[in-house]
C-alpha cells in the first residue's frame, strides 16, 4: 500500500515532500526530506515556484527608476527595505546627494519596517512551533507600523515609496508625531513578548541545541544579518560598512551568546531578531530628533536617469540580511545587469548543512528561524 | 594585516600571478574590478581567500552576465572580508560557445547556489560543480532567461506560458 | 430516570438510552466548538465568530456543520477505499461508546455495570486503531506519520492514565463510576469541603495532575497535538478527509475530550454530586453540576491550547516514559500506604 522508496540497501527510508503547499514552509518551497522514521537523513530544498525573473524585468523596462517597485516584489514582508537599497544603488551610480530630510526620513522607515518585519518573522516562528497566540499579538503591534506606512504611502505591503535621491509622496504633517507615539507603545511590548515566548520553557525546549549553525560555517555560507549574529558574529552592515547617514546613530549589535544553550542555535537566531526591535526603536528616537522639518522631500528627483559606465555592488543591511545589488550599466537608459543578492537564498542554501539529523520538526524550526520569505528567494 | 584598496590588492595579485594576467579594470563610475583569465581563477580565488594579507572569508555575491556584443558570458565575484574589512570584486569572461569555469564551491560553500543560478539563468557552466542543475526554472526549461537574446518558449508541457 | 427506562419495553429503552448520550455529545460538540472560537478570540485579543446568528455568532458551529455536510466526499484514488471510509466512524463509535458507563446524574447512568472504569479505559483504546487506520488508509505519507505518531502517543499514555485512574480506584474501592461518585456525597472533610476524593488523600490531587496531563495527551491537544500538528504534518492522520468524514473525526475528538473531562470529573470532583451539600442537589441538578465540572476542565484544555507550544515527538514520549510513568506509579504506592496509615 505504502510505497516506500528505496535508496541504496536500506530501504528503511522514506522520501517526503514537504511543500511546495505546507502550512509551515513561510511560501511555496518545497523540501524533499529522506527520513528514517521521523529522523532526517538529508533535506533538498527545490526552489523556484515563485521566479518571476525579476532581473529580466529590471532589463527590459528600460528605465531604473521604473524597477522600484519590483523590488517590493521580493521581500515583500520588508519592501521599504528592498526600495532602500536599490535606490542607494541608483545614488551611488550617478554619484547623487541626497537631501538630509529624506535620508532622516528613510532611515525611520526602513526601522520601523525591520520592526515590522522581525515581527512577522518571530510570530511565524512562534507559530510554527505551535504557539498561536503570541502571533496575533504581534500582528496587532505590525498592523500600527503599516498604519503609518499607509497614511504616508497609500499602501500597506508593496509601498513603491522610495524615489532615487528623494521620495515619491511628501510626508504628512504627523509623521514625526504618529513614529514617536509607536516607539513610546511599542516597547513595553518586547518585555511582553520575552515573557510570553522567549523564555517559555516548552518553546526553549523545542529551539535551543537545534540546527546549530558555528561562525565558520555561517561566514562560508555568507550568512548574514540576525542568522550570523546569532552565530555570535557581530556583523552589521549599518556599523561595519555604513550606508545612508547610519554612522550618526548610537546602536549596539546584539549577538546570539548561546543562553539557553549553544551559540548559533535557533533559539540564538530568534533571540537575536527580538534584541534588534529595542536597537532599531534607538535608532528612530535618534533619528525623530535629527530630522529636519523643513524640505520637499520630491525636489532633488532626477528626471532622467542615464548613469554613465560602470559596475557596483551595493550592499545594505535587510531585515533578513545583506541585500546586495549588483549593477552593471552601459551607459545607455536601460540597466545592463541587475542582480540582486537576496539573504533568503543564500540561508536556504545552508538549510541541508544544518538540519542534518534533526527531526521533522526540528525542519520546520530551522526554515522558521532563519526567517526565508520565499520571494526574495525565487525573485 | 590592515585594510587595502583594490589598487593594492591587484598590485600583490600581480606580484604573485604575473603582471600581465592580473588586470585592475574600472568604468567611469562605480567600483574597480581584477579581470582574470577562467584558469587564473582557482589560484587567485585562494589565495584572496587563505592568505593573511587578503583574508577574504565571505563571497557576497556571484552574478553571471551576458555581453551580447562582444559575444561573451562573464561572472563577477564580490569577495569581502570580514576581518580586515576590504572588498574586492572579480571578474571572469569567457566565449559564449564555451562557456566554462571552474567552480568555487569548494572555496565558499555559498557558490554552490549562486553558480546554479548563474548556470539556469545565463548559462555558464562551472566545472567541478557537485550539482550544476537549473535552480529556478524547471529542470527541463529551454533557453536560459537573462540572455540577451532569449526568447521565452511558447509552452510549458502543453501550459501556455504567456 | 433508569427506574422509567427500565419499566419500558426493551427496543424503545435501547433507544432512549442511545439517544441521550448522543444528544448531550451533539450539543456539546457544536457550543464547544463554537467555545473554542470565542476563547481563542479572547485569549488573542480578538473578537472570534461575530456574524452568524447574531448575538455573538452562535450559530458559527451549526453553519459549519452544514457546510461540511454539502461538501463532496473525497476519497483519494489510491486509498483503501472501505477502511477510509470506516475509520471516521469507528472512532467516533468508540468514544460514544465510552459514554455508556458515565454517571450523568443521580437518576441517569447508560449501563450500571461493575466495570465501569475498566470498560470505559478498554474501549476508549480503540480510538488508537481508529487513528492508524484513516492514516494507513489514506495512502499518504504525512497520514501515515501522523498516525504512527498517534499510535505511539496514545499507547505510552495510556499507561499513566491508568495508573492515576488505578489510585482512585484503590482509594474508592470500586470500579462502578455511579458507585465512586456515591461515596463522595457529602460535605464533611474538614467540616466544609465537599467529600470529592481530590480532598481525601494528598496523592489525589497529584495524581489529578498527572491525570490532566494524560488526558490531554490521550485527547490531542496542544501541547500535545502531535498526531495532527499543522504545522509540521499538514494535518497528520486527518490530511486526506474532508466534508462529513472529517467532521466526524472533529465530532470523536470532542467527544473524546468530554468524555475524559467527564472522567476526571467522576474520579476526582464529586461527579453529580453538588459542591454544597444537599443545596441545588437532585437529578437535575446533578446533571448541571456533572456537566459544568465537565466542561470546566475542557475549558482550561482550550486555555492551555492557546496559551503554549507544541512539544516534540522525543520529548513528548520523554515525558511520559521518564517523567510520569514512575510518578504515576509511586504514586499510587504512596496513596496506597496512606490509606493504610490514615
Amino acid at each position: 500500500m505504502m510505497e516506500l522508496v528505496k535508496t541504496g540497501a536500506d530501504n528503511h527510508e522514506m522520501v517526503i515532500n514537504m511543500g511546495p503547499q505546507h502550512p509551515s514552509t513561510h511560501g511555496v518551497l518545497r523540501l524533499e526530506l529522506v527520513l528514517d522514521g521521523e529522523l532526517i537523513k538529508e533535506v533538498r530544498p527545490n526552489i523556484g515556484y515563485l521566479h518571476r525573473c525579476f532581473e529580466k524585468y529590471a532589463e527590459e523596462l528600460q528605465d531604473y527608476a521604473k524597477v522600484i517597485p519590483y523590488t517590493d516584489r521580493m521581500d515583500y514582508v520588508s519592501a521599504m527595505n528592498q526600495e532602500h537599497g536599490y535606490v542607494i544603488a541608483i545614488e551611488r551610480l550617478l554619484e547623487l546627494e541626497v537631501p538630509e530630510r529624506v535620508e532622516y526620513a528613510r532611515v525611520i522607515l526602513v526601522e520601523l519596517q525591520r520592526i515590522a518585519s522581525h515581527l512577522l518573522g518571530i510570530g511565524a516562528f512562534g507559530l510554527d512551533l505551535g504557539a498561536f497566540s503570541p502571533f496575533l499579538y504581534l500582528f496587532t503591534e505590525r498592523e500600527k507600523i503599516l498604519d503609518i506606512f499607509e497614511k504616508n504611502s497609500g499602501a500597506r505591503l508593496l509601498y513603491n515609496y522610495f524615489a532615487v535621491a528623494g521620495l515619491m509622496r511628501p510626508l504628512q504633517d504627523d509623521f514625526k508625531g504618529d513614529v514617536a507615539d509607536f516607539v513610546t507603545s511599542f516597547r513595553p511590548k518586547i518585555k511582553e513578548l520575552e515573557d510570553l515566548l522567549s523564555y517559555n520553557r516548552i518553546f526553549v525546549k523545542r529551539t535551543a541545541n537545534i540546527g546549530v549553525l558555528p561562525a565558520k560555517v555561517a561566514l562560508n555560507y555568507a550568512a548574514s544579518g540576525p542568522v550570523l549574529r546569532g552565530s555570535g558574529v557581530a556583523w552589521d552592515l549599518r556599523k561595519n560598512d555604513p550606508y545612508s547617514i547610519y554612522d550618526r546613530f548610537d546602536f549596539d549589535i546584539p549577538v546570539g551568546t548561546g543562553e539557553m544553550g549553544t551559540v548559533g542555535d535557533c533559539w540564538d537566531r530568534y533571540h537575536v531578531r527580538v534584541l534588534e526591535m529595542e536597537q532599531s526603536l534607538r535608532i528612530i528616537e535618534q533619528a525623530l530628533e535629527g530630522m529636519p522639518d523643513e524640505g520637499d522631500v520630491m525636489a532633488a528627483i532626477p528626471k532622467r536617469i542615464r548613469p554613465k559606465d560602470g559596475e557596483l555592488y551595493v550592499r545594505t543591511e535587510s531585515p533578513r540580511g545583506e541585500l546586495g545589488y549588483f549593477i552593471s550599466s552601459d551607459k545607455s537608459a536601460a540597466p545592463f545587469r541587475i542582480k540582486a543578492r537576496a539573504p533568503s537564498f543564500v540561508h536556504l542554501s545552508m538549510l541541508p548543512a544544518i538540519s542534518k539529523g534533526a527531526l521533522i520538526a526540528d525542519v520546520v524550526a530551522i526554515v522558521g528561524s532563519i526567517d526565508i520569505v520565499l520571494g526574495e528567494v525565487d525573485r | 594585516m590592515s585594510k587595502l584598496t583594490p589598487e593594492e590588492i591587484a598590485r600583490n595579485l600581480q606580484d604573485r600571478f604575473g603582471a600581465d594576467r592580473i588586470e585592475l579594470m574600472k568604468g567611469s563610475v562605480g567600483q574597480p574590478w581584477i579581470q582574470l583569465a577562467p584558469e587564473m581563477l582557482p589560484p587567485v580565488a585562494l589565495a584572496l581567500r587563505d592568505d593573511p594579507a587578503f583574508q577574504f572569508d565571505v563571497l557576497m555575491c556571484l552574478s553571471g552576465l551576458h555581453y551580447d556584443k562582444e559575444n561573451e558570458l562573464g561572472v563577477v565575484y564580490n569577495l569581502d572580508s570580514t576581518t580586515l574589512r576590504h572588498t574586492i570584486n572579480l571578474k571572469v569572461r569567457v566565449p559564449l560557445d564555451h562557456p566554462h569555469i571552474p567552480s568555487l564551491e569548494r572555496l565558499w560553500k555559498t557558490a554552490n547556489w549562486h553558480e546554479r543560478e548563474a548556470f539556469d539563468m545565463v548559462g555558464i557552466i562551472f566545472d567541478n560543480h557537485p550539482d550544476l542543475r537549473r535552480i529556478l526554472t524547471p529542470d527541463d526549461w529551454e533557453g536560459h532567461a537573462l540572455r540577451k537574446d532569449y526568447v521565452q518558449q511558447d509552452f510549458y508541457q502543453g501550459i501556455p506560458t504567456k | 430516570m433508569n427506574e422509567t427506562l427500565s419499566s419500558m419495553p426493551f427496543l424503545p429503552a435501547l433507544l432512549l438510552h442511545a439517544a441521550i448520550p448522543l444528544t448531550i455529545i451533539l450539543v456539546y460538540a457544536l457550543v464547544a466548538i463554537w467555545a473554542e472560537r470565542k476563547v481563542a478570540g479572547f485569549i488573542q485579543d480578538r473578537l472570534g465568530p461575530m456574524r452568524v446568528g447574531g448575538w455573538h455568532g452562535w450559530a458559527q458551529s451549526i453553519a459549519d456543520l452544514l457546510k461540511l455536510i454539502q461538501k463532496e466526499d473525497i476519497i483519494p484514488a489510491d486509498a483503501s477505499r472501505f477502511w477510509f471510509k470506516f475509520a471516521p466512524f469507528m472512532m467516533f463509535a468508540a468514544s460514544y461508546a465510552a459514554f455508556a458507563v458515565i454517571p450523568f446524574s443521580s437518576g441517569y447512568i447508560g449501563s450500571m455495570v461493575n466495570i465501569g472504569v475498566f470498560y470505559l479505559l478498554a474501549v476508549t483504546s480503540v480510538l488508537t486503531l481508529s487513528v492508524i487506520m484513516g492514516g494507513w488508509a489514506s495512502n499518504n505519507k504525512w497520514s501515515l506519520l501522523g498516525a504512527m505518531r498517534s499510535a505511539a502517543q496514545m499507547v505510552s499514555y495510556e499507561v499513566p492514565t491508568i495508573a492515576t485512574v488505578l489510585t482512585v480506584v484503590l482509594v474508592a474501592g470500586s470500579l462502578n463510576l455511579m458507585e465512586i461518585t456515591e461515596l463522595q456525597s457529602g460535605n464533611d472533610t474538614l467540616g466544609f469541603l465537599p467529600n470529592w476524593l481530590i480532598f481525601q488523600n494528598p496523592f489525589l490531587i497529584t495524581a489529578f495532575i498527572m491525570f490532566f496531563i494524560s488526558i490531554l495527551a490521550e485527547s490531542h491537544r496542544v501541547p500535545f497535538d502531535l498526531p495532527e500538528s499543522e504545522s509540521e504534518l499538514v494535518a497528520g492522520y486527518q490530511t486526506e478527509y474532508s466534508g462529513m468524514r472529517w467532521a466526524m473525526f472533529m465530532l470523536a475528538e470532542y467527544a473524546d475530550m468530554l468524555l475524559l473531562s467527564l472522567l476526571g470529573a467522576t474520579l476526582f470532583f464529586g461527579g453529580w454530586n453538588s459542591p454544597f451539600g444537599d443545596f441545588l442537589a437532585g437529578p437535575f441538578w446533578g446533571f448541571f453540576w456533572f456537566m459544568l465540572k465537565g466542561l470546566v476542565l475542557v475549558f482550561v484544555m482550550m486555555w492551555i491550547r492557546w496559551t503554549l507550544p507544541r512539544y516534540r515527538v522525543d520529548q513528548l514520549m520523554a515525558i511520559c516514559w521518564n517523567i510520569l510513568i514512575p510518578l504515576s506509579f509511586v504514586n499510587l504506592v504512596l496513596a496506597a500506604l496512606w490509606e493504610m496509615i490514615f
